[in-house]
């Protein structure tokens, strides 16, 4: 299927090096209301696929190892 | 992905509730507590643990109806003023009774309240008449203490899945409901004997100024899902017309918050510093007041924090940039904006449907109970008028609790799998589709048109255009596409904000007259008519893709109102001096 692309800036950042995903961790996965993180299975590491952020922190509060870093939209900043 | 010619998978319980935010999970826990026995079936389509509007806490408990400050009756007339009359005064009342009870039990699961020195709650005046908001600073742990009682109750979670459609029998009771999942687009038929929808408010209605489909007041999960399912389950909607506008830092588009900060001396002033209205309290009247002043050249409005003490600015930020949308504090650093010296910019917010602080929704009688036999509404969906979170956790615990006795009568309804059939069809749709319209697309485009031709002011002109796109777009629908399972729910969502959409549209219309401040302000129609229009407005499905409207008129108070207080809230701007 084939949809334009239509490049936008992710608001979610994840520190690769403090992101412990290969150990099992999903728990930012697990717990964004929009579901919009996943984990990569080529590295291993968290990282946000779709851009529909609430900026509402669930990810950010409840990783153990305080990978997530949450920037407001750019839209709204 | 799912293979979608695979029979759904299929459940049978006794309750399903619809939304595990606030009050789907008290509903459930209810439902447990009644009975042990029964099979209560909790359904989220995001996680119980972070869901909802109260995701991440809340920093105060509206409205709450406590002895020493005030009485179920005298609550019960506040609110009737507040919606300009248009009220069923005893499922407020019903609300209002347990109130109390109901912050003790939530303070016996470890939430936190703010108490005096003594240990009473420290409840606040916010509102117009009388005082019913009691502050939660440590308000971040809600969902932790909820989440505890429902593992401890045994209620069956099933995260991830959205519920699409709700199955009725060939009698119109309710019968179950049909969900997807969100990452594998796996179907599931839920049979049950009672049904109680608590997907929360129609939050992606309007489109936020920002242009950020994701940038609302409400949680996006909330895009009305549960007003389409009860729609096309046959059960009565009411005073749709009644949207919810909310005052909202702009940009951000969240709350400043004067609830939080007003019990500490911050107000809404306009851009000469001055108050204009007497309360902070959100209502229709407030709203108009706000309008008012931002067309009347004294705009922007903002919040003002600036004349309060540093000490006093700091713990409002500990409590604002904390609870309920800690990301406050990194939206006003980001701009360098300091409460100390600036004032809050503010706006107002696009439209949406929410009776937490407004007053439309799903019909719904003092025990939770819409239209259709079995099926509950409960929450924002639900039409107690200006519910909030409270009102979430007590109208949910009644619906929870109505529903285990009902359960306990009747036999599994039987439904006709054809029904089971064509959603599966309609669900699978945007998946099938080899190409087609991205759904953020049809999403924009809704969403601008509902903020271009319905945000208040309503214009009739403008509003007849808008159910001529609304029925092009519908059109459109079957060519929604979608990548993978995230995608298909979003595709189905748009249909949702459709329906909502057209709702909209069809129930301001029907209203030929203005009521309720800006949130049914007819430009064609600008006086309030007592005479024709002290009414509910009901809508409900023709069946073939349109509503039907009518009139219900409002049952007899069981709180009396004296004509002297009726329109308190229509005196909320400060007089300017001669
Ligand atoms: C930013 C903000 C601040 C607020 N501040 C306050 C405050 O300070 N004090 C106060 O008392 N009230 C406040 N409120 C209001 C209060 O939070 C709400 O009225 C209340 O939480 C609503 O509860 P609910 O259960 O109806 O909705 P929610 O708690 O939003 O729950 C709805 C749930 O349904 C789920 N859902 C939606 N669609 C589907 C579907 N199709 N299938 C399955 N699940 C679905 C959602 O994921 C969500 O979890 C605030 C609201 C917001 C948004
Ligand atoms: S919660 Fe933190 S550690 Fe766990 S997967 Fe997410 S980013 Fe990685
Ligand atoms: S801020 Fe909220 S919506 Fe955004 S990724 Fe984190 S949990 Fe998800």
């Amino acid at each position: 299927m084939s949809f334009a692309e239509n490049p936008s800036e992710f608001p979610v950042t994840i520190d690769a090096e403090k992101c412990i995903a290969d150990k099992g961790c999903t728990v930012c996965v697990d717990v964004c209301p929009l579901d919009v993180l996943r984990i990569n299975p080529e590295t291993g590491k968290a990282h946000m696929r779709y851009d529909e952020c609430w900026y509402c922190l669930p990810c950010a509060l409840d990783c153990p190892t305080k990978a997530v870093t949450v920037a407001i939209p750019y839209l709204l900043r | 992905m799912a293979n979608l010619d695979d029979d759904a998978s299929f459940f049978e319980a006794d309750i399903l509730v619809i939304g595990g935010g606030t009050a789907g999970p008290l509903a459930a826990f209810k439902a447990k507590a009644a009975n042990p026995a029964l099979r209560v079936v909790l359904l989220e389509k995001a996680n119980v643990k972070r869901s909802g509007a109260i995701a991440v806490g809340m920093d105060g408990l509206n409205n709450a109806v406590v002895p020493g400050f005030a009485t179920p009756e005298q609550y019960v007339r506040e609110i009737t003023i507040a919606n300009d009359g248009i009220v069923y005064q005893q499922a407020i009342l019903a609300y209002a009774r347990r109130s109390f009870d109901m912050i003790r039990e939530l303070d016996d699961w470890g939430v936190k309240f703010q108490k005096d020195e003594n240990g009473d709650y420290d409840v606040k005046k916010v509102h117009h008449l009388g005082t019913y908001v009691l502050p939660m600073p440590e308000g971040g742990t809600i969902k932790k203490a909820l989440y505890r009682q429902l593992r401890k109750a045994q209620v069956l979670i099933s995260n991830r899945f959205m519920a699409t459609r709700l199955l009725t029998s060939w009698d119109g009771r309710a019968a179950g409901a049909i969900a997807v999942n969100s990452r594998t687009a796996e179907l599931l038929v839920i049979r049950a004997k009672a049904v109680i929808l608590a997907a929360g408010a129609a939050g992606r209605l309007g489109l936020p100024a920002s242009g950020y489909l994701w940038g609302t007041y409400e949680n996006p999960t909330n895009s009305g899902d549960g007003y389409a399912m009860a729609l096309h389950a046959g059960a009565e909607l009411t005073n749709l017309e009644c949207f919810q506008i909310n005052p909202l830092i702009k940009d951000y588009n969240g709350p400043a918050c004067a609830y939080v900060g007003g019990p500490f001396g911050a107000y809404t002033a306009n851009s000469d510093g001055a108050r204009f209205i007497e309360c902070d309290y959100w209502s229709g009247q407030m709203m108009l007041e706000f309008y008012k002043e931002l067309e009347g050249g004294k705009g922007p409005v903002f919040l003002k924090l600036d004349h309060l003490a540093p000490e006093t600015v700091t713990e409002v930020e500990n409590i604002l940039h904390r609870v309920e949308r800690p990301s406050r504090g990194l939206f006003h650093q980001g701009r360098g904006a300091d409460y100390r010296k600036d004032m809050v910019e503010m706006h107002i917010s696009e439209i949406g449907f929410c009776s937490g602080h407004s007053a439309s929704g799903v019909w719904v009688d003092e025990h939770a109970q819409t239209t259709v036999p079995g099926l509950y509404a409960a929450g924002d969906m639900a039409s107690v008028p200006h519910n909030y979170m409270l009102g979430a956790f007590v109208n949910g615990a009644i619906a929870g609790e109505h529903a285990a006795q009902f359960v306990e009568e009747v036999p599994l309804a039987d439904y006709d799998q054809g029904q089971v059939e064509a959603e599966r069809a309609r669900v699978t749709a945007p998946l099938r589709n080899e190409t087609g319209l991205p759904p953020n697309q049809v999403e924009y485009k809704i969403r601008r048109f509902v903020n271009d031709y319905l945000q208040p002011p309503k214009v009739t002109r403008k509003y007849e255009i808008a159910r001529k796109r609304f029925a092009e777009i519908r059109a459109d629908l079957p060519r929604l596409a979608a990548r993978d399972p995230h995608e298909l729910m979003r595709a189905l969502e748009v249909h949702s904000i459709l329906d909502c959409a057209e709702m909209a549209a069809a129930a301001s219309l029907y209203r030929t007259e203005s009521r309720w401040g800006l949130y049914h302000y007819r430009l064609d129609y600008p006086e309030t008519d007592d005479r024709d229009w002290f009414c509910h407005v009901q809508l409900t499905s023709d069946g073939k893709g349109g509503f039907v409207l009518r009139k219900r008129p409002v049952d007899p108070y069981v709180v009396p109102v004296k004509t002297t207080e009726r329109d308190a809230y229509h005196r909320l701007r400060i007089p300017t001096p001669a």
